[in-house]
């Protein structure tokens, strides 16, 4: 057991695969010798080589076409986006190329690759690099979408990315680079379309992803502490597949349910699974089904302004407390 | 007596070669020609693309690659897709939105895919199978195999930016890919010389990355299959990427839906003059090969193309139990529990 940052974590994940298998490989942009921009890749190039570790140009057609062209023909890449907000700039191969050839194909054509990114806000970096893009890829069939919130996940769920069949897009959250979890030494390997249930609780569930589970525990302790709610918090970790199970699970025992989602109001991953609640577990509830969401709003880049657009703590509080004594 | 005659005159390319370059642009050529006929009997669903006059490009490098090279293509795939070897009755049959079909109906006339033959995919969306063909590139060098992956497009595709983020990786990691260029004039409808900022599409591009400018005539097949093995060899012996502009004329409109109103008078007869099958059998008759055995290998790709015709108006369409299957590698498309 030790004590690992959540960027530390990314390098361990990736080490882990690629030292296990050698058509484990990885392509981007800086992330060999300089070891990322978030300095999530540091050593890799040094322990497996420029053959296996390749900076690229500032190409994300040409890193995800390549990813997808060597997935096909038998390798295992693991591609990184610097920013999720470029999957705009590479789109085709999400939306188009990855999730369709074998279903287009009738499954003569394979796509066994995973793509990292950084997304999420935090930063201070404006409107086109702080994006929680989840809800762009959860949309579409044929590619599986995960997002850990802690170390361990990080190095558990990449494992797991990489060794599924399937296109895989990871997205790691920017603002939890620096956070720190337990460990476990030896090989990590966890399983996607999990759901983990972080806090019990019988007053209402809070469903979160990424950096809004921190917050989500905070706000469930506060809940608890000030106003004697018992909430129960879920980190959703995998939108495709989804654990339905555990959520509707949870549900059918708090009667409450609540989304905690960093992307823009509309269409976010919570509405989906608030729509499957009201469909398969109206009777359970007590209650309206309450998303906590940033507005329908490009994110600023001003501390102050950046810090107010998301879902806080106190937001959490206040709106789970109204809602449960309303 | 007359073998010998042959034997005399024969060069680097040989009998052999000719006639199986020869028999590959007829079979495009008479399973395109159908595939129009039965669109217009309605048979045919959705869009096609045809080659009618670009067969050369196709059987030229189709012929020069080995058993393990990839192929990569567009949307107007069928020629390249039948060149590697694919039966005419499944590309017709997919045209045709079959059960028989080669993905049997799922992926239509646009995604043409054999990888059984090394047709790894036809792409609909402008230039996106030019990164892919890196990869598979990248594979073969990561590997150490000595396949080539060549991709196919046409000259609408040099203005798309995949074109270029695709040429400059392949160049700066020395990929064993051929690009190859079908300039056949016009994008869709509208002339690329109305759009283009250099006369060569992909030529005057390829100084760009490092390339040599190579224009070819994509009419005789011939001079695409030399161009195609010397491209090979290089990406075969570490030499890395080559960009091959190939000059060709398509005899029908862009897609089905286009009569090709666009061209200026004259222009369609001019270039049906340089018909590849015309220039080819001529070639043939020089190298001493008779009319019967042209006449021979004619008459046995049509009646190939009638079998397959009969049998995919009679295959039944697709059953409903493939719906949803292959979306994700379990088989199914499920996405919850």
């Amino acid at each position: 057991m030790a004590e690992l940052t959540y960027r530390d974590a990314v390098i361990r994940g990736i080490a882990q695969e690629m030292k296990r298998d050698e058509d484990v490989v990885f392509l981007g942009e800086d992330i060999a010798k300089a070891g990322g921009v978030f300095k999530a890749t540091v050593g890799l190039y040094e322990q497996f080589g420029p053959r296996r570790v390749r900076d690229t140009p500032i190409s994300e057609q040409a890193i995800l076409g390549a990813a997808m062209g060597a997935a096909m023909t038998g390798l295992k890449p693991i591609a990184e986006i610097m920013f999720s907000d470029f999957f705009a700039v590479c789109f085709d191969y999400i939306a188009n190329e990855f999730p369709k050839s074998r279903y287009m194909t009738n499954g003569q054509t394979k796509c066994p690759l995973v793509v990292r990114t950084g997304n999420g806000a935090g930063s201070r970096f404006g409107a086109q690099h702080s994006q929680s893009v989840e809800n762009w890829c959860m949309m579409i069939p044929g590619l599986k979408v995960v997002a850990p919130s802690s170390p361990v996940d990080v190095i558990g769920l990449l494992a797991a990315s990489v060794r599924d069949p399937d296109p895989v897009i990871f997205l790691e959250h920017k603002s939890l680079y620096a956070t720190k979890g337990e460990v476990p030494d030896g090989e990590i390997l966890d399983k996607l379309g999990t759901a983990k249930i972080l806090r019990p609780g019988k007053d209402a569930t809070i469903l979160a992803l990424a950096l809004m589970v921190p917050r989500a525990l905070a706000a469930a302790e506060k809940l608890a502490a000030e106003h004697g709610i018992d909430c129960e918090v879920i980190d959703v970790r995998s939108l495709v597949p989804l654990d339905t199970q555990t959520i509707l699970g949870s549900v059918a025992k708090t009667h409450r349910a609540f989304s905690v989602e960093e992307n823009p109001r509309l269409c976010g991953w919570g509405a989906e699974i608030m729509s499957i609640i009201a469909d398969e577990a109206f009777y359970d509830l007590d209650g309206p089904l309450v998303r906590i969401t940033t507005p329908h709003c490009p994110l600023p880049a001003a501390d102050i302004l950046e810090d107010a657009i998301l879902p806080t703590v106190d937001r959490i509080v206040d709106r789970i407390r109204k809602t449960l004594n309303s | 007596m007359l073998d010998k005659a042959k034997t005399a005159v024969n060069d680097d390319i040989g009998e052999e070669t000719r006639l199986k370059l020869f028999e590959t642009q007829v079979v495009i050529r008479e399973a395109e020609q159908r595939a129009y006929d039965l669109f217009l009997q309605n048979l045919v669903k959705g869009t096609s693309h045809l080659s009618l006059g670009q067969e050369a490009v196709a059987a030229g490098f189709a012929v020069a690659m080995k058993k393990g090279d990839l192929s990569f293509c567009t949307y107007r795939g069928h020629a390249h897709t039948l060149a590697r070897g694919v039966p005419v009755e499944k590309v017709l049959g997919e045209l045709m939105q079959r059960d028989n079909g080669l993905m049997r109906g799922k992926g239509g006339s646009m995604h043409l895919t054999s990888e059984e033959h090394g047709v790894m995919g036809s792409y609909a969306i402008i230039g996106a199978h030019l990164p892919i063909a890196c990869g598979a590139a990248w594979r073969a060098q990561y590997k150490g195999h000595d396949d080539v992956s060549v991709c196919f497009f046409g000259d609408g595709t040099t203005n798309i930016g995949a074109f270029h983020e695709a040429l400059n990786f392949a160049a700066v990691w020395k990929l064993p890919v051929v690009f190859v260029c079908e300039n056949n004039l016009y994008m869709e409808y509208t002339p690329i010389a109305d759009v283009t900022a250099v006369p060569s599409p992909a030529g005057d591009r390829a100084s760009a990355y490092g390339l040599e400018k190579i224009v070819i005539d994509g009419n005789d097949a011939d001079v695409v299959y030399r161009a195609a093995i010397k491209a090979f060899d290089k990406a075969r012996t570490g030499g890395g990427p080559s960009l091959i502009e190939c000059l060709t004329y398509r005899h029908s409109g862009h897609s089905r839906a286009d009569p090709a109103k666009y061209r200026p008078e004259g222009e369609l007869e001019r270039w049906k003059e340089r018909d590849p099958i015309k220039i080819y059998k001529e070639r043939l008759k020089q190298f001493g090969v008779g009319d019967a055995q042209i006449d021979k290998i004619v008459n046995g790709v049509k009646a190939v193309v009638d079998d397959a015709t009969e049998k995919c108006k009679a295959a039944p369409n697709p059953p409903m139990d493939i719906l949803t299957t292959d979306v994700y590698a379990d088989g199914g498309f499920a996405w919850r529990n």
